[in-house]
């Protein structure tokens, strides 16, 4: 989650994302059972023997990118994108996910859910100490996600303000208990989402000027050693660490480098082995792809799915019309944007869930390129073309995260003039965007925004209009608002039972693709490049936020 | 020289007048911009409510009136503190200290290497005006100043780092190497060859047509026929008579310049990820860290102002015919 920033010739990053649900939902869902039983899990993170061949070798030095630089690396504090990426390493979660979105293991060793969905009991491991020594028990985590995360973590805050209560049951179990059913639940418990703080630490203190910020101290397999601004951040391994022989890696180091080109010539050059999120630009991603010591692969990405689109003020005239919000979908083409835009990274979305998400649902209206009935739609609203063949002028405010975005902007002014609509470019920088998308100042402007594996995290917030709040990001700032689409999304949101929700979940994307608040641009993949050496890394649906652990480099 | 303590002393007074109302103009400026850095930190984020918003605000000191936050920046100014950075939690003057020495040695080893290239080479340039010497250097100094800086960083460091994998492509140091003492000299020093010659090219090219085109107006003149007449040596005519008479300008530019190095340079900085100040001011601007920016703003007016009194100072001496006056 995280919008990089960037910075000068064609530089900026990384995205970000949104998340976080707000409180939607009462209607009552009948409360069906439905347990869902999680597995004990041993298995997933220590490499699979049937996949590695090789055995893995112990040290080396792993050199990436951060971009841009974080303010801070306690990850609870901040969870931008490259916060994640780095602290990633230093803090955990109880779980992390496969690339399904099944939850692993990280410091929950294992989970129960209640039949009524209503308790979650977590299993910790037992030899966990944080990187001053001191053990990690039950207890921080009640700190954590009943304290620490309430406080300072929207996201978090949106999710355990469900629990009635968190308690720590004995030092090693955990149980919360929830007001109302919400199996989305268990998908809240990733490094970012809930990251781990050491409570002998934080307790009684004020977090944000705790003292404790300057120097991470987590659970991780990596210690901060040395982060010396502007210029990079190193890691070394946690000799305490609790799983025997792990990590592999001496270490890894981060290096700020804030102009895109200069990122292409050091992966290039071998200077960094891997990259990450938009490290790179679009339009490199072909000429790395070719290079022989390079692996890419757009894996990893799964959790974060993010969904780019147009977001459109429906507080503006003719916006608010679905037949004027159509014919821009007929206007473009989404498959040229992302061979031509995107460079093939991406897939042609069909709704407001990311295919990649659960519960997404293909069966829905699709727009293909059509000019003939954009211009039927537009004749039907009775906009008909004035002298110079303009039938209706919008503003369109391009994100300002990067060349792409930018190129982006300059296609729809093209594609939208051919069917009469005429496009007025207004650029903007990061904090002035942010500001007016926030306050409603636009008619419309690219964004995108994650979606946290499941709708009842990610893509509900935007649609329902209990989350209409100006001045908030990632909220539905749009203004779009049916009764409907409310009340099914706060059902699914309680349904314990997994058909049940797939239907409610259906339903919802029939009507939103029908009704199309937003014009769905772009399902996008992050390209993340590993140098051939780097063995073991990305395999689960956070991918380089993992905690690399059983990552190592051949010689 | 009675009178020179005076008009110092004046001009210092005239200084800290202009110095607060730059402070002053720089606080309303940085706030008129769109957005504020609580905003800017809830966008990164990915996920905001009113509640982190509203925390972030307070916590910045943002949700007090303009005027009373103004009060509180230049009382604490005054008093020589430049504030705390909101993003970084930390004190202003603490990451710009970590910056400065970067800064410094990128700056000012491009500034003096400029100034001794362009002014040697200008002076060539006028002494041998017409050859093909003139030509090649008048050729040079044209295509380093109208290629983009940023340009020629990046085709040195493909051409000296991936190519010949002979110089590091970016960054200060070796990360990880713990050099100390001649060592870590010599790994900044690698570190920074590039990034000076793209630097020192630019200005080069400036200092040298300045030289050139003063030296050639200055060379005219009637007392440099009286200086040949006298039968003077050529060496001793282009050095005392016109290159002493025609600096006057090259000295104008420099100290304009001189005023803008601890200003670092955005454009180098990024293109060789150097931990310098410019690029610190230009991540200051697009996250609204605005006391960081002020800071910076303050220090660079600072050493304008400086270097102004200076270079005034320094024309009186090259030419006595020109008085430091009220």
């Amino acid at each position: 989650m995280t919008r990089r920033l960037s910075g000068i010739p064609a530089s900026f990053r990384r995205s970000f994302n949104g998340g976080f649900t707000r409180g939607f939902h009462r209607a009552a869902a009948a409360g069906l059972l439905a347990a869902v039983l999680a597995v004990p899990g041993t298995a997933a993170l220590v490499a699979a023997p049937a996949m590695a061949q090789e055995t893995p070798v112990r040290g080396g030095v792993l050199n990436s990118i951060v971009q841009p630089e974080p303010p801070t690396l306690m990850l609870g504090l901040n969870q931008q994108g490259p916060t994640q990426t780095v602290a990633g390493k230093i803090y955990q979660g109880l779980l992390t996910y496969d690339q399904k979105l099944n939850p692993m293991p990280s410091l929950a060793e294992s989970w129960t859910v209640s039949p009524d969905g209503l308790t979650y009991t977590f299993k910790l491991f037992q030899n966990v100490k944080w990187h001053d020594g001191k053990p990690f028990t039950a207890k921080d985590v009640v700190f954590s996600t009943s304290k620490f995360l309430m406080e300072v973590h929207p996201r978090a805050r949106a999710v355990f303000s469900r629990c009635e209560s968190i308690t720590a049951v004995d030092d090693y179990t955990v149980e919360f208990k929830l007001k109302e059913a919400f199996p989305a639940f268990i998908q809240a418990f990733e490094v970012s989402s809930a990251p781990m703080v050491p409570a002998h630490l934080y307790e009684g203190t004020e977090f944000r000027a705790n003292p404790a910020n300057a120097t991470p101290i987590g659970t991780g397999p990596f210690k901060l050693k040395e982060w010396v601004k502007g210029s990079y951040i190193q890691l070394v391994r946690n000799e305490d660490y609790y799983k025997k022989d792990l990590p592999y890696l001496d270490g890894i180091t981060f290096r700020v480098i804030p102009d895109a080109a200069s990122r292409s010539l050091a992966l290039e050059s071998g200077q960094v082995q891997q990259t990450q999120y938009s490290d790179l630009e679009p339009f490199e991603v072909p000429r790395m792809k070719a290079l022989p010591n390079l692996t890419m692969t757009t894996a990893g990405y799964e959790f974060v799915a993010p969904l780019s689109w147009l977001e459109i003020n429906h507080r503006v005239k003719p916006l608010d019309d679905k037949r004027f919000r159509k014919a821009i979908a007929y206007a473009i083409d989404r498959k040229f944007i992302r061979d031509k835009i995107w460079f093939g990274l991406g897939r042609v979305p069909t709704g407001p869930v990311n295919s990649v998400v659960k519960f997404y649902d293909p069966k829905v209206t699709t727009y293909e390129p059509d000019l003939a009935k954009a211009k039927a739609l537009l004749d039907e609203m009775g906009l008909k073309p004035d002298g110079k063949g303009v039938r209706a002028t919008v503003k369109i405010m391009p994100m300002p995260y990067g060349e792409t975005w930018t190129r982006l902007g300059e296609y729809l002014k093209q594609s939208l003039s051919k069917v009469g609509i005429a496009v007025v470019l207004e650029s903007t920088d990061a904090a002035g965007w942010n500001q007016r998308v926030a306050n409603w100042d636009y008619e419309i402007t690219t964004n995108f925004v994650y979606q946290y594996g499941d709708p009842a995290l990610g893509v509900a917030r935007t649609y329902i209009s209990s989350n209409i709040r100006k001045g908030v990001m990632f909220s539905n700032t749009m203004g779009y608002s049916n009764p409907k689409v409310d009340e099914l999304f706060a059902k699914a949101s309680q349904e314990n039972d997994p058909a049940k929700r797939q239907e409610q979940y259906s339903e919802v994307q029939r009507i939103l693709a029908d009704e199309l608040p937003v014009v769905w641009l772009l399902e996008m993949e992050f390209p993340t490049f590993l140098d051939k050496r780097v063995k073991n890394a990305n395999k689960t649906a956070i991918g380089v936020n993992e905690t690399y652990e059983d990552v190592w480099l051949a010689k | 020289m009675l009178g020179f303590a005076q008009i110092f002393a004046s001009r210092l007074v005239k200084a800290a007048v202009i110095l607060i109302a730059i402070v002053v103009m720089n606080f309303f400026l940085v706030h008129a911009a769109p957005g504020d850095p609580a905003m800017v930190m809830a966008g990164e984020a990915g996920a905001a409510d009113e509640k982190f918003v509203a925390q972030l605000r307070e916590q910045f000191g943002l949700d007090r009136p303009i005027l009373e936050q103004l009060g509180t920046y230049v009382g604490k100014v005054v008093q020589g503190d430049l504030g705390f950075s909101y993003r970084q939690q930390r004190p202003v003057w603490d990451i710009l200290a970590e910056r400065l020495p970067a800064t410094l040695v990128l700056t000012l080893t491009a500034f003096l290497l400029a100034l001794a290239l362009g002014v040697a080479l200008g002076t060539l340039a006028a002494v041998t005006v017409g050859t093909w010497a003139d030509s090649a250097i008048t050729v040079v100094a044209l295509l380093a100043y109208a290629t983009p800086i940023y340009w020629i960083g990046l085709m040195l460091s493909l051409l000296f780092s991936i190519q010949l994998g002979w110089l590091p492509a970016f960054g200060y140091e070796t990360v990880g190497a713990g050099y100390t003492g001649l060592a870590h000299v010599a790994d900044v020093g690698k570190h920074l060859i590039l990034p000076v010659i793209t630097l020192a090219l630019f200005y080069m090219a400036s200092y040298a047509r300045l030289t050139r085109a003063s030296m050639l107006e200055v060379r005219g003149l009637d007392f440099i026929k009286t200086a040949k007449a006298k039968g003077l040596s050529q060496g001793r005519i282009v050095t005392r008579h016109v290159l002493r008479n025609a600096i006057l300008p090259v000295i104008t530019v420099a100290g304009i310049q001189a005023g803008q190095l601890v200003g670092g340079s955005i454009l180098i900085e990024t293109v060789f990820a150097w931990p310098g100040i410019g690029r610190l001011a230009f991540e200051a601007v697009l996250q609204r860290d605005y006391q960081v920016l002020l800071g910076i703003f303050l220090v660079t007016s600072i050493m304008v102002i400086l270097f102004n009194i200076l270079t005034d100072i320094l024309y009186g001496l090259v030419d006595p015919r020109i008085q430091v006056s009220q």
